[in-house]
């Protein structure tokens, strides 16, 4: 590794040593976002609750979409009255984004394609900022697994966690000043992208169409129509192809 | 089903499909620019979106209430680089006063 000539036994013995310290690293990276994790999913159970999804569908939709902000915007768009349509395109283009990140990730998620199939459910902001910082394919994978599993778990439980709290104190939500949870936890998604000027702007135009369109148009649409924040970048210089991975690892 | 049921299908179906096409049908070939330069800023214009419109809308009318005095709140927490938890206790603290006052 740094060039020391040395006997092949030795050489092999430190690999091993190295590799298990990536792994503790990769695993130790993966407990302290997981736990980040923990408070957004209360949040997301709560808003389910307070959308009167069942437990069942609030469950469904941390397990089979398991994508933290879409998750939220399908459910704070459908509270709203905003309809099916306007939640799931709201959701979807959320998830666009892990489009990105599948091409990032698929040279270390290689094998059958059930297993292929499998690991991309994994596929999350969270899984992707672990697997990244490897260089190597095989702790790339490794990272990524114990990201995306850990997210899995700690997402699941704290979504039934906030939901059956939420259920039980009706008027709690507005008395602790709850209903507030939803747009902070937005605004604390948005945040780290905003230090990007082509992220700020796009921000910042989206919003300002969405809030112009509230009086305006039905439920659900002024949030689809933000997207079109995206053209306004057209005025600002381009910045670097690695925003990616650095809106990846939040920074 | 349920409104909530459809929505779960549709964008559980569409995400795992965008979630899978690297893996199991791209590899990692590069997406286009263009497509890649979307992909990079969707997420800000809706999060930017949705915190606001859930913030200011009632139905049709835009109103400045004590969730407004919240989200300020959780500005100033996260531009203090507050960890999550403390942002969101935070601004539901400052929107529990708001509406005391």
């Amino acid at each position: 590794m740094n060039g020391i000539p040395s006997p092949m036994h030795s050489v092999r013995a430190m690999a091993e040593l190295d590799d298990r310290e990536v792994r503790r690293g990769l695993r130790r990276k993966a407990a302290s976002i997981t736990a980040a994790v923990a408070p957004f999913g209360v949040v997301f159970g709560a808003a389910a609750a307070d959308a009167s999804l069942s437990l069942v569908e609030a469950i469904g939709f941390s397990v089979f979409v398991f994508g933290g902000s879409s998750q939220f915007a399908a459910v704070e768009v459908l509270g709203d009255g905003g309809g099916v349509a306007a939640a799931a395109l709201a959701g979807l283009l959320l998830n666009v984004r892990s489009l990105a990140f599948g091409v990032i990730m698929a040279p270390a998620l290689v094998g059958a394609i059930w297993k292929r199939a499998a690991l991309s459910q994994l596929m999350i902001d969270e899984a992707t900022a672990v697997g990244t910082e490897p260089t190597d394919l095989a702790h790339r994978r490794y990272g990524y697994l114990a990201g995306g599993l850990g997210v899995f778990a700690v997402w699941n439980i704290t979504t039934i966690i906030g939901f059956v709290v939420a259920s039980e104190a009706d008027d709690l939500i507005t008395d602790l000043g709850l209903d507030v949870a939803g747009p902070a936890a937005f605004l604390a998604l948005l945040w780290p992208r905003l230090a990007q000027a082509q992220q700020l702007v796009t921000a910042v135009v989206g919003g300002a169409i969405a809030v112009a369109l509230v009086p305006l148009a039905p439920a659900g649409v002024p949030i689809l129509a933000s997207m079109f924040g995206v053209l306004a970048i057209r005025f600002v210089p381009r910045s670097s192809p690695e925003d990616t991975i650095g809106a990846v690892h939040g920074e | 089903m349920s409104d909530a049921a459809i929505v779960l299908v549709v964008l559980a179906l569409g995400t795992y499909a965008m979630k899978a096409a690297g893996p199991l049908v791209l590899g990692s070939r590069p997406l286009p620019t263009r497509l890649q330069s979307l992909v990079d800023l969707l997420p800000a214009a809706l999060l930017a979106s949705l915190a606001l419109v859930s913030t200011v809308g009632e139905g049709r009318a835009l109103v400045a209430d004590a969730r407004l005095v919240g989200l300020v709140v959780a500005g100033v927490a996260l531009w203090k680089r507050a960890p999550f938890v403390v942002v969101i206790v935070a601004a539901s603290a400052g929107t529990a006063v708001a509406r005391l006052l």
